[in-house]
């Protein structure tokens, strides 16, 4: 059996369908796991996928963290074990404080859904352990809240620990550093705006989101990272 | 003892505030010269309870910094009034 996974619904959540049709279609055992929940069934690792969790009602990703199943996410995450939040779930994880940072309002105040080119800049996270350094991926966007915002000194650390892990050729949003995704410093908790889940297959458009779903998948051999 | 807390939330200083400088850019166009510093950010208001008026500050400094803020990227002023006692 493929690595199983847990991809958490939240009332808002929409793309995880998607995200357990990617992982699904390479091998892996998607689980989808409600947020009323408590426990992540023994998962190998968990996304937390895209859409408007809890509405983004009050800021983006800000009410999720008090959802039952985040304390298991988390318990999850300080064990070592792999987890990603893409979008929606990126910006729950700076919310959670399992990543650092938070996710602004687009520069040009636009929601900004297209392909963009994504340059692998660190291969010591669950999500990019498979990708060639330096590899560009195109990934698709879909963001309102979606420009990467963190102090000097936390921007100096990311630098120095090597944890940006994506970052866009033509910055779109007007993220700092042109950052598109981070990792914790143990490099099993990932977060990133472009959702890898919808460039998996060649009639979405692209397949390049797959090496990045493959290293999530084989993430679980090697945890704790 | 009832309050009014008024939560004046807006960008940290140093965060860029889009909403903000297009305003700032529209404004001129009305013949609004020498305008400056517009900041946009957001009001939340509500009522408490509490013994009196630091207990009722620091009641709302905790929400801020649990729920209402994003200490990252915003920064918040607190406004607190003291209600007319319930009959």
């Amino acid at each position: 059996m493929g690595a199983r996974v847990a991809v958490v619904v939240f009332p808002g959540t929409n793309c995880e369908l998607d995200v357990a049709a990617a992982l699904e279609a390479l091998g892996g055992t998607p689980e989808l796991v409600f947020h009323t929940e408590t426990d992540l069934r023994g998962a190998d690792a968990v996304v937390l996928p895209g859409g408007f969790a809890h509405g983004d009602y009050l800021r983006a990703g800000a009410l999720a963290r008090f959802s039952p199943i985040m304390a298991a996410v988390a318990e999850h995450a300080a064990a070592g074990g792999p987890l990603v939040g893409i979008c929606n779930g990126f910006q729950i994880l700076t919310e959670a404080g399992l990543l650092p940072g938070a996710l602004q309002q687009n520069t040009g105040l636009k929601f900004l859904c297209r392909t963009v080119e994504c340059r692998v800049e660190s291969t010591r996270s669950a999500l990019t352990r498979g990708a060639p350094a330096g590899a560009v991926l195109r990934l698709p966007i879909n963001h309102f809240e979606g420009a990467y915002r963190c102090d000097a000194p936390t921007l100096e650390r990311l630098h120095a620990e090597d944890r940006v892990v994506l970052r866009y050729v033509d910055n779109p949003n007007g993220s700092v550093d042109a950052i598109a995704g981070v990792t914790n410093d143990a490099g099993n908790v990932v977060g990133l705006m472009p959702h890898p889940e919808r460039a998996s297959d060649a009639l979405l458009g692209s397949t390049d989101g797959i090496v990045l779903l493959e290293s999530l998948l084989d993430a679980r051999d090697r945890a704790p990272v | 003892m009832r309050f009014e807390a008024r939560i004046e939330v807006t960008h940290r200083a140093g965060v860029l505030d889009p909403q903000g400088a297009t305003v700032e850019r529209t404004l001129p166009m009305l013949g609004y010269d020498g305008v400056r510093d517009v900041r946009i950010g957001k009001c939340i208001r509500l009522t408490l309870d509490a013994d009196d008026r630091a207990a009722a500050r620091a009641a709302v400094e905790e929400m801020c910094e649990r729920l209402l803020v994003n200490p990252v990227i915003e920064a918040y002023e607190i406004e607190l009034t003291e209600l007319a006692p319930v009959s």
